[in-house]
């Protein structure tokens, strides 16, 4: 275990090392650092029990989200919140789910549900106080997955399938968290040090310390950091620094059933993830693939990947993220150079008005 | 459940309903098992599985069925396993009418009173001499729960045909019974494309066998139905003609309903049975306990119920300790007796004429959690004083001030005169004890924290309950006052509450020798003398050596894949029941693949991987001599080893009783005419006639078309049944914060509904609203030419908590399966239309309406035996105890 006392003061600015740096701990200075710990998120055995995200309210104390029926499938968390470190997207489609017969062929079926069929049936019902076919959007967490980065629009996820007839249906279920990212733009931003880099290569919000700005907010690349509405502060998944810590499994891995999520040493959890990823491709599964495991993607590789079994804007992740302070240097070097220019102007100018 | 080669999920929805265990079905798969799905709607479990079938509600017979003649035409049975171990070769009496020859009714059938009797069923020969005769009592009193653990009784010589070519052998009765249960039947009855029948009938024969095993999982959407107990017996007749019970990645896995049901059935809170299986007495039919005790053993008979005085005897010691001698009959006459239908259905009705005065709810919420909710409310608000203990409170509590009959004017809370005494309960995490799984394995809970305030455990409410009744009995002369003065009542207790030690209850469930104390160690210890004392002689070994063996908790990585050490299973640690059947008949395993318990014969034992279940150092070659009675009548090749014949029932000459084979009725509420007889419904379901009772009409009778629409209704991951645990507490009421109604986009858009807008439901019962779901989950099937709409309601909505709804299950009438009294609450029929249902009066106005339009009279119920299907009175009515 690293001692926190030896760390050196590090300007959180320089806390994020280059694309396929070493260890993000011992970047952000600490001394002889554990191995980096992370989650690996295999949804092709996620069955949406949603113990993840009860766990994680429990261990953590996160105050209710909200009793609101969203209507996005069984999804009535809506997203990663203040309030939910733990989100599990449910994504209804009417595709092929590799089966030898599909799931309704032969069964009499019509358009799959969407706008379009909503809108046929609301020529003949009262009213109800419900647009058909749109994403209510009154809830706010609905309202923002809608707006959300790569999100399909006008629907609930899944549901903008073509008009063909429904013969096959697959519901895919995935368990959101932080992504823990190796170049972290909210660690990059915060002013006060609330955010830190732990010896364990996670990237974790001092509650005591935050002092409620936001500008992490918006340098998320995901949108998952986020503030409490009654008191200002930013709040998201510390992957269980309090139990990692000790030496536990985080909640949420401890409490998922089919061990859709697991917890260990990042290095280790790759290669488990290769490993399972060819598998499923062996099986029949062309579309399996990992997301945030790559130490050269725009985040310098994810604290938190996943195994997904469809592009990652079905499941309303960012295709291709990127740290948000990515340009910052050269912007920074730009700005200097300008500024320079504009100081050699204004001294070649006085220096002209003298002549 | 890991080692299967293939696993069928039908009548379950496993990953939502059981996520913990359904981590053994992802362990399979991850192997490389094949994962099937049968259901009405697509699941959580679907979501994982590697084929979904949709399936229409009710159904389920004839797609199994189907399966069974798959298996029979193709003759891929395991035919070894099948001649050996099951009945199949055994001859039946000539006197035998199938179904399949009298339009769906069996011979034997009694109109007069609705039910069989069973003398024409029996195997050849034992016409008079075995079986129930008479059936209509045991319906009565649900005799047919006993057989959980062992089989009905059956004379020990049967003749067998070892060709199977007898026509009337079991397995040709069995062949020409499923004949036209085919592929076409299953796409005209079930709504399931014939190709993808035949993808499931593949994979499950083809991953059966010496090499291979296929398991089967089934949990309450098999069981609510009016024939749930044979749709259990057809999935138990495909793994037995496969040969996948008593193997490792076999059997038929019943997954019971929540925490510990498994235990409250082996230490019963039923009004029918007493602990470890053994039958309430009957006043009339089991006046002493010679009559009792010889009504279980059946004398002469094969089998270990031979024990059946040992362990009744034990149990009546450990009740009334020194005041039971074998002088007195063990104080048997201080049981209570059964004088007739005492279930819960029935007591609600009682409860509403005003003939039960007191009622008791532990753990449950029938407000919201049985069926006919009305009824339930009703029947609870006419009584004089109603104790509830539960951890929060719940609608069953407040039903008299807030319930929906208020509203209505039904319950008027000022004059409703039941008094409601509200105790809360500690959770399970408050108090010590087991929870007994459904794989018999019983586990020990350490108390975590104090219960807070006044929140005790039913150990202790019951303990002092008991000991305060007794204190004002006492000095009592009356003679019926005994039967609590002479109780062992006399468990230690610890702390500020004076708790009883949870332990020392083990022990005596356990057992103990009443002259040393010593606790007993397995149940073959048990004497019928008084020397021993078992509160349920299945647990016997729970305490052996005095350690609590359901506390062990060695990890898994420290044993092997059985994990003998952790926990504790019953009986004897036994982690797979009928395991003699992993080996073949001269006890080698059929294969190295699936190698679990074999002879060894220079050891001249049974061994392997798990205690096996058989006498252990009986040989394979053991026959029987002539006259043999109990568990030396079982042959060393008989691993059924609690049947009377030792071989796994294909067909049952008694024991059940609606039918010695499965048969398609359908449900008692149904769109559909059944397709394949005459006969609509089971014509021996239970049905209540009773002015707040009443049953939608189903085809051959008019107006079935006011209720057009099939609904079902089941759980959801994130609420716990009646949802007492779970509306109650923020982090989960949140994740399903509504009650909802889930629709395909077809139904949507045939009765004008709208996602997330309201729709009412209709049936004779009541109307109830909820959100609406449109999913493409949910799909129309093509049933005989119609198509069949089905709806979607998950049970777990009440008026109280942080989150409330209407109630799915207050739409379900009272129609019970004749075996076990369990309600037909999975499938009903209803009418949808938009927008939010009335309130007041105006409620009552709509379901009256429907109730008019319907033709539904009250307390009218519908035909038992589907007008036109000839019915010959049986030959012989016998005198209730199969005599002639």
């Amino acid at each position: 275990m690293a001692d926190p006392r030896s760390r050196p003061a590090a300007p959180a600015s320089s806390s994020a090392p280059a694309a396929g740096a070493a260890d993000p701990a011992t970047a952000a200075g600490w001394v002889d650092a554990p191995p980096r710990m992370g989650f690996f998120t295999d949804t092709s055995v996620c069955i949406g029990c949603k113990a993840c995200e009860v766990a994680c309210k429990e261990w953590n104390g996160v105050p209710t989200s909200g009793l609101d029926l969203l209507g996005m499938s069984y999804d009535n968390t809506g997203a990663l919140t203040a309030n939910s470190w733990r989100h599990v997207a449910f994504v209804e489609q009417p595709r092929p789910a590799g089966h030898a017969t599909g799931s309704f062929a032969g069964n009499p079926t019509g358009d799959p549900a969407g706008a379009a069929s909503a809108a046929r049936s609301a020529g003949t019902t009262n009213p109800t106080g419900t647009e058909p076919g749109v994403l209510p959007g009154q809830p706010p967490v609905a309202a923002r997955m809608t707006e959300f980065l790569g999100m399909p629009a006008a629907g609930p996820p899944g549901r903008t399938g073509s008009a063909e007839e429904r013969s096959d249906f697959r519901w895919l279920m995935m368990s959101d968290v932080c992504k823990h990212c190796t170049r972290a733009g909210c660690l990059d931003v915060c002013p006060t040090g609330a955010l830190f880099r732990t010896e364990f290569g996670t990237v974790v919000v001092q509650e005591d310390t935050c002092n409620g700005c936001g500008y992490c907010v918006s340098a998320c690349p995901y949108g998952v950091i986020d503030r409490r509405a009654d008191d200002g502060r930013v709040w998201k998944c510390t992957l269980c620094y309090d139990r990692i810590g000790a030496g536990l499994t985080p909640a949420c891995a401890q409490a998922c059933p089919t061990e859709s999520i697991q917890y260990g040493p990042l290095d280790e959890l790759r290669e488990r993830a290769a490993a399972r990823v060819a598998t499923l491709r062996e099986r029949g599964e062309p579309q399996a693939q990992l997301y945030g495991h790559d130490p050269h993607d725009g985040v310098g590789g994810d604290g938190a990947f996943f195994l997904l079994l469809d592009e990652p804007e079905v499941y309303g992740l960012p295709p291709d993220p990127q740290v948000t302070t990515r340009d910052l240097p050269a912007m920074w070097r730009r700005a200097g150079l300008a500024a320079l220019a504009m100081t050699a102007a204004a001294v070649g100018a006085f220096l002209g008005g003298r002549r | 459940m890991a080692n299967a080669d293939v696993i069928v999920i039908q009548g379950s929805n496993m990953a939502e309903a059981h996520p913990v265990g359904f981590q053994w079905v992802m362990e399979a798969k991850r192997r490389g098992a094949k994962v099937f799905h049968v259901d009405p709607r697509f699941t959580r479990t679907s979501a994982v599985a590697d084929a979904y079938l949709p399936i229409r509600a009710g159904t389920d017979i004839a797609l199994l069925g189907a399966v069974v003649n798959h298996i029979l035409s193709n003759e891929l049975d395991f035919r070894e396993y099948v001649l050996a171990y099951t009945n199949a070769a055994t001859i039946v009496s000539d006197d035998f009418v199938d179904a399949e020859d009298a339009d769906g009714i069996f011979s034997g059938f009694d109109p007069a009173t609705a039910s069989y009797v069973q003398d024409s069923w029996q195997y050849a020969g034992h016409e008079r001499d075995s079986g129930s005769g008479h059936t209509g009592e045991e319906r009565e009193t649900a005799a047919g729960l006993r057989h959980e653990s062992h089989g009905a009784p059956v004379a020990r010589q049967v003749r067998r045909d070892e060709t199977l070519q007898h026509p009337r052998c079991v397995y040709q009765i069995l062949k020409r019974h499923f004949a036209r249960y085919t592929p076409e039947m299953v796409e005209r009855v079930c709504g399931v494309p014939r190709e993808k029948f035949l993808e499931l009938a593949r994979a499950w024969t083809e991953n059966s066998g010496r090499e291979r095993t296929g398991c089967l999982i089934y949990s309450v959407g098999w069981t609510q139905h009016t024939v749930g107990v044979q749709y259990i017996r057809t999935g138990a007749i495909i793994q037995l003609l496969l040969g996948n019970v008593g193997r490792p990645g076999g059997g038929v896995m019943a997954l019971r309903g929540h925490a510990s049901i498994q235990g409250s059935t082996d230490i019963p809170t039923l009004f029918n049975l007493l602990p470890g299986y053994l039958p309430m007495p009957h006043h009339a039919r089991h006046p002493d306990f010679d009559a009792w005790v010889d009504s279980i053993r059946h004398p002469s008979q094969k089998g270990f119920w031979g024990g059946a005085r040992a362990y009744a005897a034990s149990l009546l010691k450990a009740y009334w300790g020194d005041a039971a001698t074998p002088e007195n009959d063990f104080c048997y006459g201080r049981l209570p007796r059964l004088t007739g239908d005492h279930g819960t259905y029935q007591q609600v009705l009682n409860m509403i004429d005003g003939k039960v005065k007191g009622y008791f709810l532990l753990g449950q919420n029938p407000a919201v959690g049985s069926a006919h909710g009305r009824a339930q409310r009703l029947g609870m608000a006419n009584l004089d004083w109603l104790v509830v203990r539960d951890l929060f409170m719940i609608e069953s509590a407040t039903f008299w001030q807030r319930g929906p009959e208020v509203a209505t004017g039904e319950i008027v809370p000022e004059q409703c005169a039941t008094e409601v005494f509200f105790l809360p309960a500690a959770s399970h995490v408050e108090k010590e004890g087991t929870f007994t799984q459904t794989q018999r394995l019983l586990q020990w809970r350490e108390k975590a924290v104090d219960p807070p305030g006044d929140a005790r455990s039913e150990l202790w409410f019951f303990y002092h309950l008991g000991r305060r009744i007794r204190e004002k009995l006492a000095g009592s002369t009356l003679p019926r006052d005994r039967a609590l003065l002479d109780l062992t009542w006399n468990y230690p207790t610890h702390g500020r509450h004076a708790e009883p030690d949870a332990e020392a209850v083990l022990r005596e469930i356990n057992g103990y020798d009443t002259t040393s104390g010593r606790p007993l160690s397995a149940f073959t210890e048990a004497r019928d003398d008084g020397t021993t004392a078992i509160g349920c002689w299945i647990y016997t070994g729970v305490y052996a050596d005095g350690v609590n063996q359901a506390a062990r908790r060695r990890p898994g990585h420290e044993q092997d894949w059985v994990a003998a050490e952790w926990g504790w299973a019953w009986p004897a640690n036994r982690r797979l029941l009928y395991n003699r059947a992993s080996a073949d008949p001269q006890g080698h395993p059929w294969s190295e693949r699936k190698r679990y318990v074999w002879w060894d014969a220079d050891a001249g034992r049974w061994t392997g991987r798990d205690v096996p279940d058989f006498e252990v150092t009986k040989p394979p070659s053991y026959r029987p001599p002539e006259g043999a009675t109990g568990p030396a009548a079982l042959a060393g090749d008989d691993p059924f080893i609690m049947q009377s014949d030792g071989k796994g029932w294909l067909y049952a000459p008694s024991g059940v009783l609606d039918g010695p084979l499965p048969t398609h009725y359908e449900p008692a509420e149904s769109p559909v005419r059944n397709p394949l007889y005459g006969q609509q419904a089971n014509p021996t379901r239970k049905m209540y006639s009773h002015p707040v009772n009443s049953t939608n009409p189903s085809p051959p009778q008019q107006h079935d078309q006011v209720f057009p629409y099939v609904f079902t209704v089941s759980r959801l991951t994130e609420h716990h049944t009646a949802g007492g645990m779970s509306r109650t507490v923020a982090p989960l009421a949140e994740l399903q914060p509504e009650m909802f109604v889930e629709v395909s986009p077809e139904l949507a858009a045939l009765a004008g509904l709208t996602h997330l807008g309201w729709a009412h439901l209709i049936s004779a019962r009541a109307a109830i609203e909820a959100r609406v779901l449109v999913t493409d989950r949910l799909v129309p099937l093509s049933v005989d030419g119609r198509v069949i709409h089905q709806l979607w309601l998950p049970y777990h909505f009440g008026f109280e908590g942080l989150v409330t709804g209407d109630s799915a299950n207050d739409l379900l009438g009272i129609t019970l399966d004749p075996n076990v009294l369990i309600q037909e609450s999975k499938i009903g029929t209803c009418d949808v239309r938009p927008g939010r249902r009335p309130t007041g009066t105006a409620l009552r106005e709509l379901v009256q309406d429907y109730r008019s339009r319907a033709g539904i009279v009250p307390g009218v119920l519908p035909p038992a035996v589907t007008p036109g299907v000839p019915v010959d009175p049986p030959r012989s009515t016998g005198d209730g105890e199969g005599n002639p």
